[in-house]
């Protein structure tokens, strides 16, 4: 008899950025809920994810972002996007990070520090991409302790054989 | 005839009428799940009943780690393999609204 495999789905994340940091953490997330097994890689900005010195530091820039609209503040403006000119302001990216935290934080969804570490108490695997360590010169002391080691391409091609695979 | 066959479920497993469940059956519906009850168990399970009994839904995962004042480890280690659907199947519930 042979035993039925379990479903296992695997994330490369390949973005720093605050907006982009959430998808594989949700999704993972609620993959482990239901029992199935999760894997994670980081590799070139998505790296900022899983570093000490900037995990807590993500932002969300408005500029090309055409999704930007002043409704998100709460307007009546519908469609009315923010000026790009405006976006280059100093302090409109920090303006822009510092409010979609609070809107986070308001539905209780936790800082990407303390989701990484509630996956990898969940059970995830989670890995470093070894060629962007290497050109980014990142040190083993320099990762959060989710991160189980630093693997190659192959080898993560090698761990999720069967896996569903999102590239975020 | 267990307890269990007295029970109306959902598609998905889950119970739909409320006032169904008993402490008896879930420890049959854990059984079911492969897991034996602890007090560390009951823990969980009397947070979301009460949680539910509150705002009408199961809690989530991470409602249920700040709420009930388990570690997200030990959840696992609970209810290993799929903690938030068997949780809720185990007390009684829907299935959990909410992604965190």
């Amino acid at each position: 008899m042979t035993e039925e495999k379990n479903r296992h789905i695997a994330f490369i994340c390949s973005k720093g950025d605050l907006d982009m940091a959430y998808p594989a953490l949700i999704m993972g997330w609620a993959a482990l809920g239901d029992g199935i097994d999760v894997t994670i890689f980081f590799t070139f900005w998505g790296l900022d994810l899983v570093t000490e010195k900037r995990v807590d530091k993500l932002e969300i820039a408005p500029v090309a972002n055409t999704s930007f609209k002043m409704s998100m503040m709460g307007l009546p403006t519908g469609n009315w996007g923010i000026p790009n000119i405006m976006g280059i302001i100093p302090g409109m990216s920090a303006f822009a990070t510092w409010f979609m935290k609070m809107k986070m934080k308001a539905l209780g969804v936790p800082p990407v520090r303390e989701y990484i570490e509630m996956l990898s108490d969940a059970g995830a695997n989670m890995y470093g991409c070894k060629m962007t360590v290497d050109m980014f010169d990142i040190k083993d002391e320099d990762f959060l302790p989710a991160i189980d080691s630093v693997v190659t391409a192959s080898d993560f091609m090698d761990m999720t054989e069967g896996a569903q695979i999102v590239f975020i | 005839m267990t307890l269990l066959d007295n029970i109306t479920l959902n598609d998905d497993g889950f119970m739909t009428i409320p006032a169904e469940w008993t402490e008896e059956l879930a420890a049959a519906l854990a059984e079911k799940e492969g897991i034996a009850l602890t007090d560390a168990h009951w823990n969980v399970i009397n947070f979301c009943r009460e949680t539910a009994e509150d705002s009408g839904a199961a809690p989530t995962l991470r409602q249920i780690t700040s709420g009930a004042g388990v570690t997200t480890k030990d959840l696992f280690k609970l209810f290993p393999k799929g903690p938030a659907k068997k949780v809720a199947k185990i007390s009684g519930l829907g299935k959990p609204e909410g992604c965190v």
